[in-house]
């Protein structure tokens, strides 16, 4: 394509891996061009294993060759890497930036370890991640507010960060018997709204996917 | 210009999560009043600012509310003028974000879990911590400070391993960085722990080994419990 730089930037990720799935709508939203090499995770990569020897795990993002690691990371790299608009975190105003970084990382503490325990226990542990989940669900909605987005009016860190997961509520409603839908109307109107963007649209999979793939792990694990 | 509306840091003493705000406000050399927190019983101020998670650190900054403790580093350094914590170059800020993120997830558990288990389940968490203590000297690379000449973000971050170490080791008879194997870790703990500018928020030894002294038995139920998970 005509005047297409080369910026050399290269993306680890696995399929449905929501935290991959992070970096190349942040990649797409920037509007940055990269290479995508899909990893093996039960047989992994020489590459994988030389860019990210501490975690060992996906994804990484290759920049002219030097690795940076951890999916909120990458996605702040590429915003100061790369600050011509549109700005993922806020610019010029801290506080912003920190609620920001503050509920991102309040998905990533969250939300995957309970939808976690609620496709994998059962009797207690089953009904106590229910509940939690639909605690974190509520939560989130809380700090979405009246906003389009959970920056306001522009797409941004904390819905880069979360979107992804919502290709999983469609499991957490049928593991945990709850409905996205009934339990926070916002959240749901929200990821409607997230879905429309090309960014989103492009880079999650079918909820009906995600959901087979969990019972993939779950017969692999020996789960019923 | 007008003035900055009043900082306020809640937090407890032996916690180094609370010591990375407070270094955070001394090295950008913004006044603020530490308010104690009794965690065995929390106050309205802290769990009306803290709802989510209620924890400390705190950050208020008149009538905001900052939470989690990298995210008021973060937020200290671009709210208010002074020396920038994080380096400059966008990567050098992803490593620096990336081993502060690796301190408080690999490295963590493994690393309390070593002061306070016995028997076989504690040389298993003492060899995986000495794993990730060699990443860390890596790190250091003939360097000062892990940000380069003065102490900066990561320096913070990895906190616990400057006036907690001492303490921690003198408690629980658990020796892990020693001179042998880490030389340079032993070096930037003496750095970082006989900082002219970090001092006011170094927490006081005594105070902290007695503190770590009545919670011994504790931390060593939690340890247990832990493990069984």
């Amino acid at each position: 394509m005509a005047g297409e730089k080369k910026q050399g930037l290269q993306l680890l990720g696995f399929w449905v891996s929501p935290f991959g799935q992070r970096c190349r709508i942040a990649l797409d939203e920037k509007g940055l061009s990269y290479e995508y090499l899909e990893q093996d995770l039960a047989n992994k990569s020489e590459l994988l294993l030389r860019a990210n020897p501490v975690h060992k795990k996906i994804p990484v993002l290759l920049h002219d060759g030097r690795p940076v690691c951890e999916s909120l990371i990458i996605v702040q790299y590429l915003d100061e890497a790369f600050p011509a608009m549109p700005a993922l975190l806020p610019a010029g105003d801290p506080y912003a930036r920190a609620q920001a970084r503050f509920w991102a990382d309040y998905v990533d503490k969250k939300l995957y370890d309970c939808g976690t325990r609620l496709w994998k226990l059962k009797g207690d542990g089953h009904a106590q991640a229910r509940t939690e989940m639909v605690e974190i669900l509520r939560t989130l909605e809380g700090a979405l507010g009246e906003g389009r987005f959970f920056g306001g009016e522009a797409f941004g860190f904390v819905d880069v960060a979360l979107v992804p997961f919502t290709s999983w509520f469609l499991a957490y409603e049928w593991f945990g018997d709850l409905s996205v839908e009934k339990e926070c109307p916002r959240l749901a109107a929200w990821a409607k709204r997230c879905a429309e963007r090309p960014s989103v649209a492009k880079n999650l999979y079918p909820p009906e996917k995600v959901y087979e793939s969990i019972c993939g792990m779950k017969k692999r694990l020996g789960i019923e | 210009m007008s003035s900055s509306p009043p900082v306020k840091l809640i937090g407890h003493f032996a916690s180094p999560f609370v010591h990375r705000a407070a270094a955070a406000l001394r090295l950008k050399g913004v006044p603020y009043e530490f308010i104690q927190e009794d965690l065995e019983n929390k106050s309205e101020l802290m769990l009306a600012n803290n709802p989510i998670h209620k924890k400390v650190p705190v950050l208020l900054h008149g009538d905001r509310a900052v939470c989690e403790s990298l995210v008021i580093v973060e937020y200290v350094d671009e709210a208010f003028d002074g020396p920038p914590l994080l380096p400059a170059d966008p990567y050098d800020r992803a490593m620096a974000r990336f081993w502060a993120h690796f301190m408080d997830t690999k490295f963590s558990q493994p690393f309390w879990l070593a002061y306070w288990s016995e028997g076989e389940a504690q040389k298993a968490v003492v060899k995986e911590t000495k794993e990730n203590l060699a990443l860390l000297e890596a790190q250091l690379n003939g360097k000062r400070f892990f940000g380069g000449d003065t102490p900066g973000y990561l320096d913070i971050a990895a906190c616990v391993l400057g006036p907690w170490i001492g303490v921690l080791e003198e408690v629980t008879g658990v020796t892990l960085v020693n001179g042998n194997e880490f030389p340079a870790l032993c070096q930037w703990a003496k750095e970082y722990s006989s900082s002219e500018a970090l001092e006011p928020c170094h927490p006081d030894r005594d105070r902290l080994v007695a503190y770590f002294t009545e919670n011994k038995e504790k931390y060593k139920m939690m340890a247990k419990t832990m493990l069984q998970q």
